[in-house]
């Protein structure tokens, strides 16, 4: 018996102090950070200590939850557009006959020949570049039709989601965020994006910055400039590799220029040529310029493309919209500028976009949570208070009502705290608000396996058993409706947290961990408490206070 | 020894037909006000007030230097263009031994235009503006309140640090380093001293990490408004509809899980149905509550819900633990006086432990503040009827699902036994079975009656 008991206390310290380690350990520090003894005695440091273990949530921490869905569709769209034009050009450059390329719907080209002995040849010039399994291909008359297959479409869908993220990725940890999280979010075919960034109090910049559309293009340009959009257009003359774009530029001496020029379609080299983009201040004058300067490949495309023409023009496009446009005066390998008259924050989020590549389809934002750190503060405060009153009132009916074996009770549920705070830190889970609420009814759940066990004693007690085997026959029969009750609220909670999501998630975490704990407490640790007063009394022990 | 009930001996199970009875109408009363509130063709009220958790739309918590009336608030916001009938104004009620807060709660209604096309599910909809587009306005109608010679100035109670940190490049020429440092310092004063909004500019220039020499420039370019947003939920209605849906299904699974788990511990269909039968009445009841009240429903209760569920089950099932516990000692009893005795014997742990929660959610309720005020109510509610459907709605039910099953198979033995002759120890079965105690629940409880296994006892 008494090795026993000794056995049990030695388990129960164990954990106890295992969990005061985990709970107040230096553990969550920055790299490089020098632990000494002093981190794990001084007051003050072990406070600073348990703030940076316990991960709170961002309705506790203030922070921001966005939630974007990408526009998967026009990744299809922007597709079929490239491939309707990269056939155009295939066609025409090897001869083949036909009268007509065109997207007819988003995922579907049609080819209209007037010989239908050219139908072969223009199959496999359009399978050179695009997969065949990827398309169904179909003739009537003398059309050609390729569709797009479900099976591809979906692919192509995932494809730009997950390029999406990535993009997003790069342009949050470039703009400076603290502790980011980004992932993807519900069905595949929802295409959404979660971003989670803890301590941004106010979002909108990073919002603005996230949604840019940053589509970098040099392009061949003519020298004329029109004003108006129906001159340029006359003088495009219907010529298909060519097109009008509008043109505005802001001048570094804060003037600006407006009209509109002739481009080539296709441009020289564009925003995934790209190596570096950065905001530079104007030499005269106010305003930042963004400076930018290719990859190898890209330097490559543009020295060559330069070199042959030397003396024409060329134009910056940024988003369809030319924003400069230059004479070429001689060979340029490897840089180039966007000139105009930003503000330093502009010029600066231009070249952070710019370097972060475009994004394959718009995003919308379908969800945004920010709580200011202030609220949180309170929310936190409150839901702290409100457990302590609610624990208080505990404590005070059990020591009133079952006298000594109250206390018992008592130790029990603050060990009970101790190891859910514990297996919190361990799992890294986050506490967020409907997690404190959860503490608070968890209070309730584990005050009901002491009920339990001690009713039952009681029970036994009248039915004149002495007290040892009331307290041996009470805790085992208690000990099989705790299991039975736990156990099914543990199998709940792992639905909940398989098919739940957020809060809700959070919540089963929270209360799987504090049934495990309170399994532990009522059933191991309070019985020892038993045992050992018992024990002090010695065989002869006829009271007990319950 | 204080004891609540020396010893009692209820007759509970004698009145179930009148608790059911009850039951119903607490359901077909929430079930009314939903139908009722459906077609009555009020805006404001609605079967459910689903929170922007769900319906979608923008709720944020708005502190003022000194709160406004809500029919200022409410112009203020209809100029922006929202519908002035469907806007919800709410004070957050102040902290006892704590400054006034001036804060108000303003939920606006979804105002982002979708675009479903036809067979597509409500969550597969496309939303054609940002969810934020409510909180938009919610800032254009704050900032009405300012002086109008604060036009052009930047205010340093709606922006966020490093935004800020461009102002002070730009407008008080700092350099990166300094402007970064004040900018920070400026929003910590904010959030940590001021709980969120700057009374006066001047407080600013005597923020510590703020250089003095900018004293001028926050005088001239900046301000600090009337009011900030402190935090704001804003949701597409797709993403509404989405949560939803995925609550309801999560609930359900569950449920089943439950249901399955208790039949096979128990080894009877009937503790489950019933088990899982009196958690579908909390949901229920609480629910139409819910909706005559119309109290807000948003992810918060949808927690509070399953918590409700995981308390209704385990008041439940240290019933059903002990009628099977009995079971094994007094089995000739019949289930019915096992099930009512076992009621009695744990009635003073019910009334402790359903007291004691209720005592926490009560302090929840007084001190747990705003947020959780609507999680609160539905525990509060929930713990009354859970404790309550432990006792007069899961037992009953059990019972009738036992005497259903125990009168089929009496008539199914009765005719057997007619055509083969009785077994010596088929009796036991029998009057066990009629009482509706099956044999597979009594093997659960540790007791064999399978004739065979008898015999080969005897071998």
């Amino acid at each position: 018996m008494n090795k026993n008991l000794r056995t049990r206390g030695i388990v129960i310290a164990i954990i106890t102090i295992g969990c005061l380690v985990i709970l107040f350990g230096p553990w969550n520090k920055q790299k490089g950070y020098a632990r000494s003894a002093s981190d794990f005695f001084s007051p003050s440091k072990l406070k600073q200590n348990l703030g940076e273990n316990i991960r709170l949530g961002l309705d506790l921490k203030g922070g921001t939850h966005l939630v974007m869905q990408v526009q998967a569709d026009e990744a299809i769209t922007a597709m079929t557009n490239n491939n309707v034009q990269k056939g155009k050009d295939d066609l025409t450059k090897d001869g083949i006959k036909f009268t007509g390329v065109k997207a007819a719907a988003p995922g579907q080209i049609v080819v209209e020949t007037p010989d239908t002995a050219e139908h072969d040849k223009i199959r496999e010039k359009f399978f050179t570049f695009m997969p065949s399994d990827g398309w169904d291909y179909s003739t009537s008359g003398n059309s050609v039709t390729f569709k797009l297959t479900n099976r591809y479409a979906n692919q192509i869908r995932k494809d730009a989601t997950e390029q999406a993220k990535a993009i997003i990725e790069q342009r949050i940890n470039q703009f400076g965020v603290a502790e980011p999280t980004v992932q993807l979010r519900g069905r595949e075919e929802d295409h959404q994006i979660l971003l989670q960034m803890p301590g941004v109090d106010n979002p909108d910049r990073v919002k603005d910055l996230l949604k840019t559309d940053a589509r970098l293009e040099i392009r061949a340009a003519n020298a004329q400039k029109f004003d108006t959009v129906e001159q340029a257009n006359a003088a495009l003359a219907g010529d298909t590799n060519k097109e009008v774009l509008p043109y505005r530029e802001k001048k570094a001496d804060g003037t600006s220029d407006t009209g509109f020029y002739i481009v080539d379609k296709l441009p020289v080299i564009d925003g995934s040529d790209l190596r570096e983009a950065r905001g530079i201040p104007n030499q005269q004058g106010f305003g930042f310029y963004v400076a930018f300067s290719l990859k190898p490949g890209g330097s490559e495309k543009f020295g060559t493309w330069t070199e042959n023409n030397i003396g024409n023009y060329l134009a910056v496009v940024l988003n369809g919209e030319i924003r400069s446009v230059a004479v070429v005066r001689n060979k340029i390998t490897d840089s180039g500028q966007i000139e105009g008259n930003f503000t330093q924050q502009q010029a600066e989020d231009l070249g952070l976009v710019l370097r972060s590549g475009a994004l394959p389809a718009k995003i919308t934002y379908i969800e945004e949570r920010t709580v200011g750190p202030s609220l949180g503060a309170d929310s936190i405060r409150q839901g702290i208070f409100a457990s302590v009153v609610g624990l208080g009132l505990v404590i005070l009916f059990m020591l009133f009502y079952y006298k000594m074996s109250g206390i018992n009770a008592v130790v029990a549920l603050a060990l009970n705290l101790l190891i859910l705070l514990a297996g919190l830190v361990l799992f890294s889970a986050t506490l967020t608000l409907p997690g404190i609420a959860g503490v608070i009814l968890l209070i309730g759940m584990a005050v009901d396996s002491n009920v339990l066990i001690f009713e039952r004693i009681r029970e036994e007690l009248r039915a004149g058993k002495i007290v040892s085997s009331a307290v041996d026959t009470g805790f085992n029969k208690a000990l099989v409706t705790i299991i039975d009750t736990h156990v099914t609220t543990i199998v709940s909670s792992a639905f909940l947290y398989i098919f739940g999501t957020g809060p809700v998630r959070g919540f089963a975490v929270t209360l799987t961990i504090g049934l495990l704990a309170n399994l532990f407490t009522a059933v191991y640790v309070s019985r020892s408490m038993f045992m050992w007063v018992l024990s002090r009394g010695g065989r002869k022990s006829e009271t007990i206070s319950i | 020894m204080i004891e609540i009930f020396k010893s009692a001996n209820y007759d509970f199970l004698g009145k179930k037909w009148f608790f059911i009875g009850l039951s119903w109408v607490l359901i077909l009363a929430g079930l009314a006000s939903v139908l009722y509130r459906s077609f009555d063709g009020k805006d404001h009220t609605n079967a459910f007030n689903m929170g922007v958790d769900f319906a979608g739309g923008t709720l944020a918590t708005v502190k003022f230097r000194s709160a406004p009336d809500s029919n200022t608030l409410r112009q203020a916001l209809e100029k922006q263009g929202v519908e002035g009938s469907k806007i919800i104004i709410q004070p957050v009620t102040d902290e006892i031994g704590q400054a006034p807060k001036n804060e108000i709660l303003v939920r606006l209604p979804n105002e982002v235009k979708v675009e479903r096309q036809q067979g597509q599910s409500e969550t597969g909809a496309k939303a054609l503006n940002d969810a934020d587009i409510g909180k938009q306005k919610i800032l254009a109608a704050i900032s009405s309140f300012d002086d109008p010679s604060t036009n052009g100035k930047v205010d340093v109670n709606k922006i966020g640090s490093d935004k800020l940190k461009f102002e002070l490049i730009e407008k008080a020429k700092l350099d990166q380093q300094s402007a970064e440092e004040a900018a920070r310092a400026i929003v910590d004063y904010r959030e940590k001293t001021r709980a969120g909004l700057i009374g006066d500019i001047n407080e600013v220039k005597n923020i510590n990490g703020v250089p003095p020499q900018i004293a001028d420039s926050l005088g001239k370019d900046f301000f600090a408004g009337f009011a900030s947003v402190k935090s704001a939920e804003a949701v597409s209605p797709q993403v509404g509809a989405d949560l939803r849906n995925s609550a309801i299904v999560v609930t359900l699974v569950s449920c089943i899980a439950m249901l399955a788990f208790v039949a096979f511990r128990f080894k009877s269909w009937g503790f489950g149905i019933g088990a899982v039968i009196a958690v579908f009445h909390d949901v229920l009841v609480t629910l139409g509550i819910f909706s005559i009240m119309q109290w807000e429903i948003n992810l918060t209760v949808v927690a509070a819900l399953l918590t409700l569920v995981g308390y209704s089950m385990n008041d439940t099932i240290v019933i059903f633990d002990r009628i099977r516990e009995m079971m094994r000692t007094k089995r000739r009893e019949g289930l019915e006086k096992l099930s009512n005795e076992a009621i009695n014997q744990t009635l003073s742990r019910t009334i402790i432990t359903s007291g004691l929660t209720f005592l926490t959610v009560c302090a929840m309720l007084v001190f747990g503040g705003e947020v959780l005020k609507s999680f609160s109510w539905c525990l509060f509610i929930g713990i009354l009827i859970g404790t309550y459907s432990s006792i007069y709605i899961a037992s009953p039910f059990m019972l009738l699902w036992e005497s259903w099953r125990a009168t089929a198979r009496t008539e199914k033995t009765v005719s057997q036994s007619r055509v083969a002759s009785s077994v010596p120890g088929d009796n036991d079965s029998l009057t066990a079975t009629s009482a509706g105690i099956t044999p597979q629940m009594l093997a659960a409880a540790g007791i064999s009656t399978s004739p065979r296994k008898l015999r080969k006892k005897g071998k």
